[in-house]
């Protein structure tokens, strides 16, 4: 029997890469930047480009579930800033340790936590990240550190899992990342002093999204230079009149592998600033718009969005297909409602565990309860 | 005959040369020796990757010291005095302290805080807290308060050896004394477990519970007190977290009677917890008398020397106490 070919596009038809001009860096006391064309296999763009989806749409069933009110509390959303976990991550090694604030779903993914895990940690389930100990600024995996809810606090820490890498000698390096808002936390200038004083291998990123909560960086910061902020730090900011490029997610790759080039070879710390967009407010108990207007956030929808700038790229340069990248969204809105379903029908964490891993190695004791009748066991 | 200051060095010898994990790092720990020479000679012998010197960054510094210890490290924080722990007090309790469990048990933080606590000589107002009721407070944190050489050297070597994030109160008047430390305490794995106290004393009429350098102003009352045919039994309390209350329960059960000494302030404290939790338990019912407190007085530490001497918990005070809840 013959077959009929309806329509066929043979993979040999794309092209197996293709070279991209980006952004020249604004640099910092240094004397050459990242380099000013990337690369990008038609591997890579599929890859980047599932990635980004998967966080973007992870985080709009977030906002739906938030909304429901099967996410409680705390809920801070990246979308729109994809670009930037994604290009860090496939820029270092799985090696190579990653800490940041409370924005942190997306790195979560990014550092290979599955988004069933994601979710039904947000959901409290005890299928979570952390079986429902932590919720949305509390998850870890290997080489992850957090998900940490006090704003510039993960700085130090940071620096000192830069400390480990270094004192263990093994070339690996740590991303320290916090936003614009924390960039004024006087504990992180502690630590830019320290890094350099001691040469730690920790690359500070500052992901500049333009408001910390509703204060305008430029009502919040004297200097919004924030990669110069390091001072005795070397810098680099990608130069944007529409800060694109914390949303063009190849200029934050070719960064990304820039500054761990220099913290591998021992130079000490290097900050990078990214800037980007988040198009949720802070989180999701603020709409973000009253401290900035729709408009804005249409036009960096419209002119800047990082999946949008990568989509365009593919298919101008014939990396992919438009079907090619329409299944793959089709895949990913059938994962995430799986996970959402998963998050949704996964029973709560039982109560025998509430006094479980408050030490770490320890025989098991007893934790009170509400009152002294009420005890809880404590295994770790 | 070893000083308080010179078992805390050998523990930090032994422990550093048993596990290269182990590192020690804080204002003048390296070159200078110690702010109170407790670190003295170690620099000489480990060098800069093992005992770092810090600028004067507690937030900073302390929170580079939980992020080593969350990446496989066993860091040893040095405050110069806990008063100034409260500068990084964020990174002791929501850093390293709740990690555990937040991480549902994939992180842990193997590090010590130690350093001189509460009251000293003369030093007044912002240099003399006690920090054993704030830290004592959190789970997820284990809080120790040596008195002996013996439980210095012990619960040091027990604290770094632990996985856990310890807050190990040490004070500064006891560095000088010298106390017998016994043929076991001197062995290189010789450890005190943490949450268990220590009967310094064997008494049967009253039970006098304390921590840290009150333990020997306890000595001292119950031997003047023996000549009045009193005989207290004398409890180091050693763990403020966890806090071996059995112990004292089972001394209550014995001796009807409870006093508490510490030298932190009274609302809230070490002895109202104590108290707190004998009326919860057995020993209620054999107390013939309410439990007293005998704790720091409630005020800012003034420094006029006589002024300070009455707002430090007195050999007389104990022994006033301990009348007062036998009514003699």
């Amino acid at each position: 029997a013959s077959r009929v070919m309806v329509a066929s596009r043979n993979y040999a038809d794309f092209a197996n890469e293709a070279t991209f001009e980006i952004k020249k860096c604004d640099l910092h006391r240094l004397e050459e930047g990242p380099s000013t064309t990337a690369v990008l296999t038609r591997e890579e763009g599929l890859h980047y480009y599932k990635t980004m989806q998967t966080i973007r749409r992870m985080e709009l069933k977030s906002d739906q579930l938030y909304k429901q009110k099967i996410i409680r509390g705390f809920c801070h959303l990246y979308d729109g800033q994809e670009a930037c976990c994604v290009g860090l991550e496939v820029a270092i090694k799985p090696t190579d340790h990653v800490i940041t604030a409370y924005r942190a779903h997306g790195f979560t993914y990014a550092r290979g936590v599955p988004v069933r895990t994601i979710l039904a940690e947000l959901t409290g389930r005890k299928g979570g990240c952390v079986k429902g100990k932590g919720g949305s600024m509390h998850m870890y995996t290997k080489n992850f550190y957090g998900g940490n809810g006090i704003v510039g606090a993960q700085v130090p820490l940071g620096a000192g899992i830069a400390l480990a890498c270094k004192y263990f000698g093994k070339n690996e390096i740590c991303l320290t990342l916090y936003g614009d808002g924390a960039a004024n936390q006087g504990q992180i200038f502690e630590t830019y002093n320290m890094a350099a004083l001691w040469k730690l291998p920790c690359v500070f990123i500052c992901e500049n999204n333009r408001y910390g909560m509703g204060t305008s960086v430029e009502r919040a910061a004297a200097s919004t230079d924030y990669y110069k902020r390091g001072d005795f730090i070397p810098g680099l900011r990608a130069i944007s009149v529409y800060q694109v490029d914390g949303m063009d997610v190849l200029s934050v790759r070719e960064a990304a592998k820039f500054a761990t080039e220099y913290c591998r070879a021992g130079k000490g710390p290097i900050l990078m600033e990214l800037q980007t967009y988040r198009y949720h407010g802070h989180s999701m108990s603020d709409p973000g718009i009253s401290y900035r207007t729709r408009e804005e956030i249409q036009e960096v929808r419209s002119k800047s969005d990082p999946i949008t700038l990568l989509k365009d790229r593919m298919i101008n340069n014939n990396l992919a297909s438009i079907e090619e990248l329409k299944e793959i969204d089709v895949a990913v809105r059938k994962e995430i409602e799986e996970a959402a379903q998963f998050a949704t029908t996964d029973p709560e964490p039982p109560l025998e565990e509430l006094g479980h891993h408050i030490y770490f190695n320890e025989p098991p004791f007893e934790v009170r309860g509400p009152n002294q009748w009420i005890k809880y066991k404590s295994v770790s | 005959q070893v000083t308080v200051r010179d078992a805390l060095n050998q523990a930090l010898d032994e422990e550093l040369e048993r596990d290269e994990r182990v590192f020690l790092l804080g204002e003048e720990v390296a070159q200078y020796d110690g702010a109170y020479k407790i670190s003295r000679g170690l620099w000489k012998k480990y060098g800069d990757k093992r005992i770092i010197d810090t600028p004067i960054s507690e937030m900073g510094f302390t929170g580079i010291a939980v992020g080593a210890a969350m990446a496989g490290l066993r860091p040893v924080c040095e405050f110069m005095t806990f008063n100034f722990s409260m500068q990084a007090i964020d990174q002791v309790i929501n850093s390293a302290a709740k990690t555990c469990y937040m991480s549902a048990g994939s992180i842990s933080v193997p590090i010590v805080f130690r350093g001189p606590n509460g009251a000293s000589a003369g030093v007044a107002a912002q240099h003399s807290q006690c920090f054993a009721a704030w830290y004592g407070h959190c789970p997820g944190l284990k809080v120790v308060s040596p008195w002996s050489s013996e439980d210095a050297k012990g619960l040091l070597k027990a604290s770094i050896r632990d996985d856990n994030p310890v807050v190990m109160l040490e004070n500064e008047l006891l560095y000088g004394v010298p106390f017998e430390l016994s043929e076991e305490a001197q062995s290189k794995d010789f450890v005190v477990p943490i949450g268990k106290a220590k009967i310094e004393r064997q008494g049967t009429h009253v039970t006098l519970v304390s921590h840290s350098r009150p333990v020997g102003h306890c000595l001292e009352a119950a031997a003047v007190l023996a000549k009045e045919g009193v005989e207290c039994e004398v409890i180091n309390l050693r763990s403020i977290r966890p806090m071996d209350i059995e112990a004292i329960e089972a001394s209550v059960v014995k001796t009807n009677h409870l006093v508490t000494v510490e030298g932190g302030w009274p609302q809230f404290g070490v002895g109202a917890e104590i108290c707190a939790r004998i009326m919860e338990g057995p020993a209620f019912n054999y107390l013939d008398a309410p439990a007293v407190r005998v704790t720091g007085a409630d005020v800012p530490m003034p420094y006029a020397k006589i002024l300070e001497d009455n707002c430090i918990p007195q050999v007389k005070d104990i022994i006033f106490a301990v009348k007062k809840t036998l009514n003699i």
